[in-house]
């Protein structure tokens, strides 16, 4: 049976270039970094090399300015609450938007019971956020805007460079989940005004269990783990050394191959768009036509419902995702759709497609020869089809 | 997560479809909720002698309608009125925990459609107990 693999948002296999550079990280350089001897110079040499990839992958003006963590949740974890602790005495109000990663969300949400208050301004119904709204919900409290670079469930691209603007104006800090752009997009933290950026390796390719939190120099922030003083004291416990090198690696190869992997991944996602959009009965897009990343595809069908979609695209070998309530952990609707004004029942019969490295000419059109077939024969066992669309 | 058994019946899900002038229409569940099953029943002397459903929902919404179609067919009414969402999940060997609750409504539906049969006669009958939760689970083995 034929395979595909469309869900890379949440997972990316890693680069063959990628394992092959952390293998002797693994085996044979175990040095700790923070050793005198030769043994540490090796993997102290290799993660500050990995930390000049990621510099470069986003246009930050010095390595010391990117802090290694576990992962995207952890550095978003550290940008929310050690902005919001260090700068308390300046303000306690962060505003973030109603659709972003539940790491954000959650952390926001577990702010409130600090003694901070969260503004979560909403989006209009591509799920764009207005940058106005955001200069009308900061206040002199203000020391955090947090908004995804483009949300990782509709692809939508936010103003940033706008956003950023807003916050510095008004002397807060603006943090972004990179998360779903860095890599694929040319994100640039300096032009666009972006203070603080959580990253993820697996996201472009690289291994799980690391990423980046981007702190330009200047910011005031607190650390979340103590320790031995590791990242300058920002994030202490001896480095993941092969999880650096790796993602260094990715870093560097997403940077080279961009433009070109840009172009053929925008080029299938339009003819996904194109192709569902017109062949699927009931087929409406999620999120913005243009302002989208290149690798996001997400339809809602009406009178479906998403984990029977994904388990019968399953059957014919296409892993695909949706966030409809059933297949959640919280059995609710995805709080992106409902953000974006989208009504619970119909954001059930979601399909939520995620290109990456290793996505052919080959797979779109598979995808686009199966899609169809599987949304019209849910439609037909569903009672709420109307006989006329049957 | 689902049994090969569920799977089979959300793969190939029997009796799907409406029937041409039913005795009985059952409709349970919210689309609002990503759950919405439709049983519909013929009825001769006593004995469901067709039956059919159509759904809304997940994959264990489908496999339980499909396996309550199974149950219900050639049953007589009172006997029909005894499956329990318990005997709809032990059926398919198990249903994961977080689905016991949502999506096991097929019982629901096929005792709506038995309502809606005796309301047609002008036959009154007490509503029925509602199951409770622990009750499912304990069913399920879960």
């Amino acid at each position: 049976m034929k395979t595909v693999y469309m869900d890379y948002a949440s997972a990316s296999p890693v680069d063959p270039r990628v394992s092959e550079a952390m293998l002797p990280y693994v085996s044979e350089r175990f040095g700790n970094p923070s050793s005198i001897h030769y043994v540490g110079a090796e993997t102290r040499e290799a993660i500050e090399n990995g930390r000049q990839q990621v510099t470069d992958l986003i246009n930050a003006e010095r390595p010391g300015e990117i802090v290694f963590t576990s992962g995207a949740t952890e550095s978003i974890n550290m940008a929310l609450k050690g902005v919001a602790y260090r700068n308390a005495d300046k303000g306690k109000n962060l505003i973030t938007t109603t659709i972003e990663h539940m790491s954000v969300l959650n952390t926001a949400k577990s702010l409130t019971t600090k003694g901070f208050n969260v503004t979560f301004v909403p989006v209009d119904s591509f799920g764009f956020v207005d940058p106005a709204s955001i200069e009308a919900a900061i206040t002199k409290d203000t020391t955090l805007v947090s908004v995804t670079y483009a949300n990782g469930e509709v692809g939508t691209v936010q103003a940033i460079r706008e956003i950023g603007k807003v916050a510095r104006d008004h002397g807060a800090y603006m943090h972004v989940d990179g998360v779903p752009a860095v890599g694929r997009m040319a994100v640039d933290v300096r032009s666009e005004n972006i203070d603080l950026m959580s990253m993820s390796s697996n996201d472009i390719c690289g291994p799980k269990g690391v990423g980046a939190l981007y702190i330009r120099k200047g910011v005031k922030i607190e650390p979340l783990i103590h320790g031995g003083g590791q990242e300058r004291g920002l994030r202490s416990g001896s480095e993941n050394v092969p999880g650096i090198v790796g993602f260094g690696k990715a870093a560097e190869l997403a940077r080279k191959e961009m433009t070109g992997e840009s172009a053929r991944l925008k080029a299938f996602r339009d003819r996904m768009i194109r192709g569902i959009g017109s062949r699927t009965k009931g087929a409406i897009l999620n999120g913005h036509p243009d302002k989208r990343a290149p690798n996001n595809v997400n339809f809602r069908f009406n009178y479906i419902e998403g984990e029977a979609l994904i388990l019968r695209l399953n059957d014919l070998g296409i892993a695909a995702a949706t966030s409809s309530a059933c297949s959640s952990k919280t059995l609710e609707p995805s709080h992106v759709l409902r953000g974006m004004g989208v009504p619970a029942e119909e954001a059930q019969g979601t399909l939520l497609l995620t290109t990456g490295r290793w996505t052919t000419e080959k797979d779109v059109d598979y995808v686009l020869e199966n899609v169809p077939g599987v949304v019209d024969l849910l439609r037909k066992m569903s009672p709420l089809t109307p006989e006329t669309e049957v | 997560m689902y049994t090969d058994r569920c799977m089979d019946h959300f793969r190939n899900p029997r009796n799907v479809g409406t029937i041409k002038d039913p005795d009985g229409v059952g409709r349970v569940g919210n689309p609002v909720c990503g759950d919405m099953m439709e049983i519909q029943i013929k009825v001769k002397d006593e004995v469901i002698s067709d039956i059919k459903f159509r759904t809304f929902g997940c994959g264990a919404a489908i496999a339980t309608s499909s396996m309550i179609t199974e149950l219900a067919n050639g049953k007589t009414i009172e006997e029909a009125l005894r499956i329990t969402r318990g005997d709809v999940a032990n059926a398919l060997e198990g249903l994961p925990p977080i689905k016991m609750h949502c999506s096991n409504l097929a019982a629901d539906a096929l005792h709506a459609a038995i309502e809606d049969y005796y309301k047609r006669k002008g036959i009154k009958i007490e509503p029925r107990k509602k199951e409770s939760v622990e009750e499912h689970e304990h069913a399920a083995g879960s």
